[in-house]
């Protein structure tokens, strides 16, 4: 699931209204650039931690000591509705007592109260153990030492002044509604996880993490109603190098849009949305039917998330999710098999926790686990699943695959998706040259509205752009599109998609999952991709 | 202790104001003890407690405004927050839109608290997992769960003379109970401010018929079917658009709202939007009330002005629509914040009457994964999930396969057939409907 809604963009009524979901204590912008928390000192913290624990009888204990910074900026028309600047520090603690977890976390960050938060952890472990039928087996780690790591960032956006950003989005926004936009909101989020894991195997890690997101959200007013577009842009594990919107990261596709791959002219994209706004406001509706598709990364990249990254979770195929975000069609059975056709023969899906720029990226997981890249779809046949150190027995695999993450210290961490991506075509062929064997078609880029059942089988996707292709060139805009299809018939009518040189990342900054629910942030790279013979829907509607 | 008496946040927050240098200062303290389980597979599977308390600080100079916010409580912490905001509203731009914070106000009697609530143990919540696996369990099914109460209270006050307060309690319970081969799936949930009317036992009775009942789902075709929606179904729909019904999109041109111009208009003269409109079937009364007895809400909102009960659709017209302080006084109305529960008026059909009145229908557990499509119609899609039944000659038949639904609540709310008793759900109250002519897109292969 993905949450779009989780931060209120606009005008904020009262402060009720302006507490964020990432709670914490604001600070002042120069004091996000406080040193972080001396390691030594981190360290000595998590081993009090370590040690109540296993004086209380726990067999395994980790702490995450974490501290979260945000920053987000957000701006409507010629305005500017907030600045907020927030800090979280604190501690979790997870343990197994009696072969069962137990959770308990504090703000309190003295020696006495980190051990009863502790001993705490351990309480509750006991206390469930009286209905726990199956105990927690862990896949064995081997404890690294005292260890660090840092997202490859060349520009701390917690650095760059507050002037002027807010500058840049005033720019975006003049630049939309220069070019046809009526209203605008453009938002700037920061993320700076300090996040630092200790465990009894022997681990301390040490590891800084950086988030990047600047949306806009642009409507166009006609006479016979309005239309709205979103950018372009994706979230990314970069800092603010990212908006330098350099010339070598652009890709053209010929009568459409710009698409961006390692940084975002985002000045560019709302010009073009402006103008796009107004094609949109005078384009014609599709006439419903089937179509061959062409997606481009920047909307493929949420087909892959709805559709791969969430029915490949093993906590969702083994029923863990079943009461919320609900469980998988793709059953263990047909892993087992083999033989299991999740795509064409062309279709090849990995995950990973390694791609560069990308949101997954760091160098372990949030239960001390070495991040990698394993297969998940080889050659159309359903490979592989998303893992944890608790679930790899359950596939008989002896190694998690780095897959747990909590969105702080607070909560307790779990099975999230890592980056699931597309493999590029080995030929390096252009997204034109996708476009170019399509006689009947449409190209649709970026992501517009979604929606898939329970167990992955039967979805609809919207977009931000579509265009109609016409023996094999894009003609004009055309409005009111959706596609619906089931997973396993969707993927098997891959036929063809662009190289390397198209491969792009794109990435859901909140992903939604758990109960209580927690976010998380993934990215999926993928070039641009044809689909043949969807079935296309008109969403326009007389009430 | 992150649960304050009105006496200690009162006199928290005066200490707080005391530091403040700003022209204009806005304080909102809030606390909340929680605590949570999660069962799946017939297990435990995690559980947790929590505790905080935060102290925001909001600071005005001018038009330049800043927030900042803290959890620690000692006298330089308070110093530090007030600064920071101080610090914040000065890096801050002019906002053209400010509005003064508002003065001392009265509210009405607060019904959000119940002592039951705040006495729950974790012992207490591993039972009430086990009340909901062991029936499962004993028919061969397999539950998933999840259960979390939580104390919490507010207060605001500012420099102006505001002040208020009010405590509440809130639990909510859900399971999803499913047939060991996956064939068949049942859910339920409940909401409620005092806990000693959860019985998890009771609730989860119900998924356990519908896992069973839901076995060997029949496909049928996609179309406009006649549905019984139960509460659970609609709510999503509802809340999506009581959600956009604000004043300021439809007054801008982007909104269902929005008025729709007419031949012969004058532009000058012809309203904005479409309050005083009929736009529903006459039976739909849609309003908010603090004090209702069993969905209350806070009897303030997050900028401490009161709520008190209101009207938004009358008879099936527009009534009013919630607005900002900023927007009432650019178009010369009254302030009209957004109310804190949505509560629908029902009719005298109960769920058995509607469908033994039904010829041919379809009877609707829950809708799922519900997004918007075109926010001109509201047309939203999404799935039904968890016990999906077909209705013939006003018996239910057996169970259909699940539907990916493409509609709005506008036509929804104009092809009502029935309504039945409003139950609370996420602290709202809405009635089991039937309706006419929804509109069913395609077919899912998910339990």
């Amino acid at each position: 699931m993905e949450r779009r809604d989780f931060i209120k963009l606009g005008g904020a009524a009262g402060m009720g209204a302006l507490i964020l979901p990432v709670s914490g204590m604001a600070v002042s912008a120069d004091q996000l650039l406080d040193r972080p928390m001396d390691v030594a000192y981190k360290k000595k913290l998590a081993d009090i931690a370590l040690n109540a624990a296993k004086a209380k009888g726990a067999t395994y204990a980790d702490a995450r000591i974490g501290r979260y910074l945000n920053q987000f900026v957000t701006t409507a028309e010629k305005r500017v509705d907030n600045i907020v600047n927030t800090e979280s520090a604190g501690i979790g603690i997870r343990v197994i007592a009696n072969g069962t977890w137990g959770f308990a976390s504090t703000s309190n960050m003295t020696p006495d109260s980190i051990a009863k938060t502790a001993e705490k952890a351990v309480a509750v472990a006991k206390a469930n153990s009286k209905f726990q039928t199956d105990p927690v087996k862990l896949a064995p780690v081997k404890g690294v030492g005292e260890v660090s790591w840092k997202t490859p960032i060349k520009k701390n956006a917690f650095e760059v002044p507050v002037k002027e950003k807010v500058d840049m989005l005033m720019a975006v926004n003049d630049a939309a509604m220069q070019n046809g936009a009526n209203y605008i909101t453009s938002v700037l989020f920061l993320v700076n996880e300090q996040k630092y894991f200790a465990s009894t195997d022997g681990s301390y890690i040490d590891q800084d993490v950086h988030r990047l997101w600047a949306p806009f959200f642009a409507t166009a007013i006609g006479e016979a109603g309005f239309k709205q577009r979103t950018g372009l842009g994706n979230p990314v594990g970069m800092g603010f190098e990212y908006l330098d919107g350099k010339e070598e990261d652009k890709i053209r596709v010929s009568g459409a849009n710009v698409g961006y791959k390692n940084s975002y002219d985002i000045i560019e994209d709302a010009t073009a949305a402006g103008q796009q706004l107004k094609a949109k406001l005078k384009a014609k509706s599709v006439e419903p039917g089937k179509y061959d598709l062409v997606l481009d990364p920047a909307h493929l990249m949420l087909t892959i998330h709805e559709s791969v990254g969430h029915p490949l979770e093993l906590d969702r195929v083994l029923g863990y999710e079943a009461n919320y975000a609900g469980t998988s069609f793709a059953t263990l059975d047909k892993w087992k098999s083999g033989k299991f056709q999740y795509g064409s023969d062309i279709v090849n899906l990995f995950a990973d926790k390694t791609q560069d720029y990308s949101l997954g990226k760091v160098a372990f997981d949030d239960e001390g686990v070495k991040t990698k890249q394993w297969d998940l779809v080889k050659d159309g046949i359903l490979v592989n699943y998303q893992a944890t150190r608790d679930q790899v027995h359950m596939i008989d695999q002896k190694e998690s695959h780095g897959c747990c993450y909590s969105q702080s210290w607070r909560d307790v961490q779990f099975q999230r998706m890592p980056n699931v991506s597309l493999r590029p075509n080995k030929k390096d062929i252009s997204a034109d040259d996708v476009i170019k064997d399509v006689e009947d078609g449409i190209y649709i880029a970026g992501r517009g509205s979604f929606s898939i059942d329970q167990q992955r089988y039967n979805f609809q996707f919207g977009g931000q752009l579509f265009y109609e292709i016409k023996n094999g060139k894009i003609t004009e805009q055309i409005e009111d599109v959706a596609y619906q299809s089931n997973t396993q018939e969707f993927w098997n009518s891959c036929v063809q998609m662009a190289g390397q040189s198209d491969y792009r990342l794109g990435g859901s900054f909140f992903d939604g999952k758990g109960q209580p629910s927690q976010v998380s942030a993934v990215s999926h790279g993928c070039p641009t991709t044809r689909f043949n013979n969807v079935n296309v829907i008109n969403t326009a509607r007389k009430v | 202790m992150t649960i304050m008496t009105e006496k200690a946040a009162k006199t928290l927050l005066e200490k707080v104001i005391k530091l403040s240098k700003a022209d204009e200062v806005e304080v909102y303290l809030n606390g909340l003890v929680g605590g949570n389980i999660r069962y799946a597979r017939n297990t435990v599977s995690t559980a947790g407690e929590e505790a905080d308390l935060t102290l925001a600080v909001q600071s005005t100079f001018g038009k330049r405004t800043g927030v900042a916010t803290i959890n620690e409580f000692d006298d330089a912490s308070l110093e530090k927050v007030v600064r920071r905001s101080e610090e914040l509203a000065k890096l801050a731009p002019e906002n053209e839109e400010h509005m003064p914070v508002f003065g001392p106000q009265k509210y009405v009697e607060s019904k959000t608290y119940f002592e039951s609530t705040a006495n729950v143990s974790p012992e207490i919540r591993a039972q009430a997992a086990e009340d909901s696996i062991a029936p499962s369990k004993k028919n061969k099914l397999v539950s998933s769960g999840f259960l979390e109460e939580a104390v919490t209270f507010e207060a605001i006050m500012n420099n102006k003379g505001l002040f208020a307060y009010n405590p509440a309690t809130n639990v909510d319970f859900s399971v999803t109970i499913r047939t060991e081969d996956g064939t068949g799936s049942g859910w339920v949930t409940r909401n409620y401010s005092d806990v000693k009317l959860l019985d998890t036992a009771k609730a989860s009775s119900i998924a356990i018929t519908k896992a069973k009942n839901s076995v060997d789902a029949k496909a049928m075709e996609p179309g406009k079917y006649t549905v019984i929606l139960e509460p659970a179904a609609s709510v999503g729909l509802l809340r999506n658009m009581v959600n956009s019904m604000a004043q300021r999109a439809a007054d801008e041109g982007r909104s269902f709202l929005s008025y729709k111009p007419k031949e012969g208009d004058d532009p000058e003269k012809a309203p904005k939007n479409r309050l005083g409109e009929k736009m529903f079937d006459e039976r739909v009364n849609i309003s908010s009330d603090p004090q209702h007895p069993i969905a209350p809400a806070a009897p303030f909102g997050g900028d401490g002005y009161p709520r008190v009960k209101t009207d938004w659709i009358k008879d099936g017209v527009v009534v009013n629509m919630p607005n900002t302080p900023y927007w009432a006084k650019k178009t010369g109305v009254d302030y009209q914040p957004q109310g804190g529960n949505i509560l629908m008026a029902g009719g005298d059909s109960s769920l058995e009457d509607m469908i033994a009145n039904t010829r041919r229908g379809i009877l609707v557990t829950r809708l799922w994964y519900i997004r918007p499509l075109d926010p001109q119609t509201l047309l939203y899609t999404g799935l039904t999930r968890d016990g999906t039944f077909y209705i013939e000659d006003g018996k239910i038949k057996f169970p259909v396969k699940n539907f990916r639904f493409n509609e709005s609540p506008i036509v929804m709310l104009n092809n009502i057939e029935a309504l039945g008793e409003p139950q609370r759900i996420d602290g709202n109250m809405i009635p089991p409907m039937k309706v006419r002519d929804f509109t069913f897109s395609s077919l899912s292969d998910a339990v």
